[in-house]
């Protein structure tokens, strides 16, 4: 066994045991990447350099007995998460080239607690798609079958930990970017409380729903990976400035009495007859060990997509105005500053990027805001009643995470719809602002990974992590992909 | 039935200067994604407030004091024309 294939918990354990260096660490993490990067695509950007200086580093603090969780940990980052000279591009054209001045919070907190920054992961253009297949530079593959997508827009980061070229990742969730790459990889996908972990630094796509989240092997991982990044930011002013939930004390408290909703409206219609059997598994397994299932009903998160698809593009409308070609990035040439800008804008950005601010500028303009973006801001707050009304009968509510596995790279990258309702059981909690995660719940017949997901109330990590360990123990840790048919 | 909108307008609108026949084609694309999105119009909403923020926080403010921020001359370093202390760019208002 490589030591690509510990988890984070075991390369902690044997780090600082001395069984091994986090230089051989990071040097497995290197050459399984070296092996599965011509066939996978998962990063953009692999730093040689800055992963070896940073394990020599941690090596050190190892010896010094300075040394925390993450320290000497091979970590993979979405490539639209900020990083101080090092290429950023958000998969887009018109940042390509792009150096950061500075760090986004959460990688300056991950350099700080010693994590060994692998590199930057592929991501469908601005965190705008679900398959990777919008990305600028190549679409990333399912290691479990590489004629499909991993998920998106996190698609690179979830492909890194299921094949062991980083040990753990974080990429983010504005509709379900991190859960879905999760459940169609095998691995773990958790998108916290919004408010918990800064966004500065993040590379901002739809600002009231974005947050940043972690992948990982098991449950404990994520747990890991989150608390190291998790607490209030006085650069993000949407951040939560009370104390981080601490979910680790009843991490290992089981199923037993937990109160499971299972919601009439989320309850895996449409979804493939094989996501929806082991949805049904995972429940009857919950249930047998002791849990309650309770039905519950949400009548106003009927429209999670059109409410969704009408404020995210918005939000990305407004945010992405900043791309213009002037401070940074691609500029094209122009007579004026108006014919340069529109001129960059078009030639930079890929179609689904133009689409959605399109579609945002549509809904903001003139004479449709209050039929479109004002009536969607307002079904949302329908949306998180009907969650808090739910949240009096039960402690979380599962779901599955994806309708489908994952499906044939080009299969829906011409219907945009389509594609849009690969989110419909992820974008509730983003909605709500409400902490969700992905945990592997075995595979179809085919052998692609199925994802099952949990929600709980806003700051309700603990209950949310016990609950998914709970499942992780029924069903069992994901195996990896077979890494002999995309290696070499 | 598919909304139709002024895709030329919204592009304007959106500073995206795009070729005749990719308006076109988002045109029709919006129109059926807006179709889809319309079905929220019938929820009833009378008296519920929109929200901003999921968490309810709202407005913060902090001392306004002096710190340092990012160095002009690294930030500049990324701008596609710059001179040693400004961005640069094409006439934006009309000389004539």
């Amino acid at each position: 066994m490589s030591a690509a294939d510990l988890s984070i918990g075991g390369a902690r354990a044997a780090l600082d045991a001395g069984d091994l260096s986090a230089v051989e660490l990071a040097d497995a993490v290197l050459d399984r990447a070296s092996a599965t990067e011509a066939q996978l695509h998962a990063y953009l950007l692999i730093d040689h350099e800055g992963a070896r200086a940073a394990a020599v580093a941690a090596d050190e603090a190892i010896a010094a007995g300075t040394a925390g969780p993450l320290t000497g940990i091979p970590i993979a980052l979405k490539d639209n998460m900020v990083t101080e000279g090092v290429e950023t591009t958000c998969a887009s054209q018109i940042l390509a080239g792009w150096e950061p001045p500075y760090d986004g919070t959460a990688v300056a907190k991950l350099k700080q607690s010693g994590a060994v920054i692998v590199g930057k992961t592929n991501l469908d253009e601005f965190a705008m798609g679900s398959s990777t297949e919008n990305s600028a530079f190549g679409t990333s593959r399912n290691p479990w079958d590489t004629d499909r997508v991993p998920g998106g827009s996190s698609g690179g980061s979830a492909v890194s930990v299921a094949v062991g070229s980083a040990l753990g990742a974080f990429g983010s969730d504005t509709g379900g970017s991190i859960r879905q790459p999760a459940a169609l990889t095998g691995t773990v996908g958790f998108k916290p409380t919004y408010g918990l972990v800064s966004r500065y630094g993040l590379i901002a796509f739809a600002s009231s729903l974005d947050q940043i989240g972690p992948f990982a092997r098991d449950v404990d991982d994520a747990l890991t990976l989150f608390e190291a990044v998790a607490g209030h930011d006085p650069m993000d002013s949407t951040s939560w400035d009370g104390a981080v939930p601490d979910a680790r004390p009843t991490l290992d408290a089981g199923p037993e009495g937990l109160r499971v909703g299972v919601v009439e409206e989320m309850n895996g219609e449409g979804a493939d007859p094989q996501v929806l059997a082991r949805y049904r598994e995972v429940l009857s397994a919950l249930e047998s060990a002791g849990a309650t299932l309770v039905d519950v009903s949400m009548p106003s998160i009927a429209h999670p997509v059109s409410t969704y698809y009408l404020i995210a593009p918005a939000e990305a409308s407004a945010n992405l105005a900043r791309f213009d070609g002037i401070r940074y990035g691609h500029r094209a040439d122009g007579e004026t500053v108006e014919e340069l800008m529109a001129r960059t804008r078009g030639e930079g950005f890929g179609p689904e990027v133009i689409r959605r601010i399109l579609l945002g500028t549509y809904a903001l303009s003139a004479g449709y805001y209050d039929a479109f973006y004002g009536q969607a801001q307002k079904v949302r707050t329908l949306a998180i009643q009907d969650f808090e009304r739910a949240y009096e009968q039960v402690d979380v509510i599962a779901a599955p995470t994806s309708p489908t596995t994952a499906f044939k790279i080009g299969e829906r990258s011409e219907n945009p719809l389509a594609m849009y309702l690969s989110d419909v059981f992820t974008i509730p909690s983003n909605l709500s602002g409400h902490p969700a995660i992905s945990v592997p719940a075995g595979t179809d017949d085919a052998g692609l990974p199925i994802g099952f997901q949990l929600l709980a109330p806003a700051l309700g990590e603990p209950v949310l992590f016990r609950a998914a360990k709970a499942v992780e123990s029924l069903m069992g840790v994901s195996a990896r992909p077979r890494l002999e048919e995309v290696a070499g | 039935m598919p909304i139709e909108i002024d895709v030329a307008h919204v592009a304007r609108l959106a500073r995206l200067s795009l070729p005749e026949e990719d308006l076109a084609r988002y045109g029709e694309q919006l129109g059926l994604i807006l179709e889809h999105a319309a079905a929220i119009q019938g929820v009833e909403t009378e008296g519920v407030e929109p929200t901003a923020h999921p968490l309810g926080i709202v407005n913060r403010f902090r001392p306004d004091e002096v710190r340092p921020s990012l160095d002009r001359g690294v930030v500049l370093e990324q701008a596609p024309d710059s001179t040693e202390t400004h961005f640069r760019v094409p006439p934006a208002l009309d000389a004539s």
